[in-house]
């Protein structure tokens, strides 16, 4: 385990500590302490890499992700997993809004609850959220997955493309565009799979589907903008 | 003469200004519509531009630099403030932002052959970066737009700038709009979206809210690129004094700001006419903001929105700008609304110089299409050989004026060699009225 202890080094040595690990290294562990809040912690990693951040972080933890393996023992700040585009996020605690933002594939798991736009604008990314999450998440998401284990706030789903969401609470209200879809045996069978990856151990049973009623796809005067 | 015969004095058929043909044209489409028109290009209203600005040249009080031999270099280096390597060009001529999708591939290759061998960048647009620009491109500008459609940290690292874009002069607080016709395979593919749907461009980021927010954005972009380069953030003209203050606040390197007269590949026509500021009348304030921060040529200013010929480049870079951006120009310059075209203009029920459907996918001359038999008009070695001369000759046209004001450099020229020829001018640039030493607002009243 190699630790960068961020009350002796700069964000700026960490992270490049992280972006260029030596080539051929058995080296794949690596832990963050004193984090203490701060912005941009282990972004645009590119290596399966393991890494424990001790503490809670600002905004971007994990920005544009690649391959590596974040785990975060405290909260994140927003935008945490933006633009992911494989490994994973994992945070023990809560996150701020955005989480999971653009996220073009990768795991994200929020074992807290998420705040507003979690999964805003998805590209492919998987979410799972423990807890409740906040108004406009999902909105204007396109690709990937967002499982809801709490509730959800208003305006979930807002002009929503190809995402699926699942929830098992209550949905204060859905977006435009967006419908309760039909749970079939093949989005319980990937539900399971998402609970799995995620640590969560809900049932898949428990949830409803959300998606796309594909109205507003193309233009006309009541899609006004 | 019999009275019976008389024809009696009329009056002539008079319209109004107020409802004038064209006014009364959009009505009659918007009741038999129900719909807003949408187009491409940029404000077609005439507003105070730099033809309204004249140079003084030179006289007895100043000297000129021969107008052929004399050194008048052009070069200019973008990215001075945190970046660990600016950019370094040879005209301060760029290219703007067009996204593939909005434009053909031939016509981002051609962009990019014409920018390079001019010695000056290009910029993607919405969609990511094709393989083709960034190869045809010496100097490329990676946009980081509200959509982040195709975005991604590997082609974040092959830019050679990254430009954070907040707005755009033809519609500030605005996001765009990219219609199913001209979704193809590879667009629906860099996008993440089905095929043939129309394609919401965001207008605010999704991660970030303010000036604050985008400095801490700025932030990690720098530490996903190992601080290596310049970050641009680019506004739509409409409050250019604060705009250009709150982004040299957030880290920007260089601050772009674009007239209403900038083109858009698609946006409602009423955004485009009536919302944002002319580019003539962002270009002090801007500096002005600089000056305060004292980060004059430490923060490089980039203008954009109907930059035409290299008299616009001057009368830009004497206002205070570091370098101009252009975008519908350098389309014309490919062949845009070329008269050749005319008579499949008239079958769109347009006229060549009057086409702006750029949304539509029937560009005849192959630009601002998806269409693969429409691109194939379009040659990009020689889309690019049309750009590298015109770019030529908005240099040598620049060279030649600052020469006459007695400049070696471009960006010697200053607002002391302008004179305003309309009020209006007068007090946007911030020049004085022609025979005059005053302009409208100028403290202490002039002479």
């Amino acid at each position: 385990m190699q630790v960068l202890d961020l009350s002796e080094i700069t964000l700026r040595e960490a992270n490049a500590a992280l972006q260029n690990p030596t080539e051929g290294s058995n080296e794949t562990a690596w832990e963050i302490v004193n984090a203490r809040g701060s912005h941009a912690i282990a972004v645009g990693l590119d290596a399966p890499i393991d890494v424990q951040v001790r503490g809670s972080t600002g905004y971007y933890c994990a920005g544009m992700n690649a391959q590596a393996t974040v785990r975060v023992d405290g909260n994140v700040g927003p935008g945490a997993g933006e633009n992911m585009m494989s490994g994973a996020l994992i945070v023990e605690g809560d996150a701020s809004q955005y989480a999971g933002a653009t996220g073009h594939g990768g795991l994200l798991v929020i074992k807290g609850n998420a705040s507003s736009r979690c999964g805003i604008s998805m590209k492919g990314i998987d979410i799972v959220v423990h807890g409740n999450v906040g108004h406009m998440s999902a909105f204007m998401a396109q690709k990937g997955h967002l499982v809801i284990c709490g509730d959800a706030g208003d305006a979930l789903g807002d002009s929503i493309y190809e995402a699926q969401l699942f929830v098992r609470g209550s949905v204060k209200s859905l977006g435009a565009d967006c419908v309760e879809k039909e749970m079939r045996p093949e989005h319980l069978e990937k539900l399971a799979e998402l609970l799995k990856a995620g640590e969560c151990d809900a049932k898949p049973e428990e949830f409803k589907r959300y998606g796309s009623a594909r109205e507003l796809y193309n233009f006309n005067i009541d899609n006004a903008y | 003469m019999a009275k019976d015969d008389a024809t009696p004095p009329q009056t002539l058929p008079k319209y109004s200004s107020t409802f004038s043909p064209d006014v009364n044209a959009e009505i009659r489409r918007a009741a038999a519509t129900g719909i807003y028109d949408i187009r491409g290009g940029g404000a077609k209203r005439k507003v105070p531009h730099f033809d309204d600005l004249v140079f003084l040249g030179a006289s007895m009080s100043r000297y000129p630099l021969e107008g052929y031999r004399e050194r008048c270099d052009t070069n200019v280096v973008l990215g001075t403030r945190f970046a660990k390597k600016p950019i370094e060009l040879k005209i301060p001529i760029t290219i703007a932002g067009m996204s593939f999708g909005a434009l053909s591939a031939q016509a981002k290759e051609a962009l990019g052959r014409g920018a390079s061998a001019a010695g000056t960048s290009t910029t993607t647009g919405d969609g990511g970066m094709t393989p083709e620009e960034r190869g045809q491109s010496k100097h490329l500008v990676y946009q980081y737009l509200p959509s982040r459609y195709g975005m991604n940290p590997v082609d974040l690292r092959k830019a050679d700038a990254i430009e954070v874009v907040v707005g755009q002069g033809a519609k500030p607080g605005g996001g765009g709009m990219l219609l199913g016709q001209k979704i193809s395979d590879r667009v629906a593919e860099m996008r993440t979206l089905p095929k043939g749907i129309d394609q919401r461009s965001a207008c605010r980021h999704p991660d970030w809210t303010g000036p604050d927010d985008l400095e801490i954005k700025i932030l990690e972009l720098r530490e996903i690129t190992g601080w290596e380069k310049p970050i641009y953030v680019k506004v739509g003209a409409a409050r250019p004094y604060f705009d250009t203050t709150l982004a040299v606040k957030a880290g920007a390197d260089v601050v772009v700001i674009d007239g209403m007269q900038g083109g858009t590949a698609a946006t409602q026509d009423v955004f485009i006419e009536h919302v944002g500021i002319p580019t003539l009348a962002c270009i002090r304030e801007a500096v002005q903001a600089l000056q305060d921060l004292d980060m004059h040529r430490k923060v490089q200013l980039i203008v954009s929105g109907g930059i035409r010929s290299g008299a616009d480049v001057a009368k830009a870079l004497a206002l205070g700008a570091d370098a101009v951006s252009i975008g519908t120009a350098a389309m014309i310059a490919l062949g845009d609304n070329d008269p050749k075209w005319e008579a499949e203009y008239q079958k769109l029920g347009t006229t060549a110089g009057a086409y702006d459907d750029w949304h539509a996918g029937q560009d005849p001359a192959g630009i601002s299409t998806q269409d693969p038999e429409l691109s194939k008009r379009l040659d990009p070695v020689e889309g690019g050989r049309r750009l590298i001369n015109y770019l030529k000759v908005m240099t040598l046209e620049a060279q030649t004026l600052a020469r006459a004001c007695g400049k070696s450099h471009v960006h010697n020229l200053e607002p002391e060699d302008l004179a305003a020829l309309t009020m209006e001018a007068a007090a946007m640039a911030k020049v004085p009225l022609a025979g005059t030493s005053w302009y409208p607002g100028m403290s202490g009243g002039g002479m």
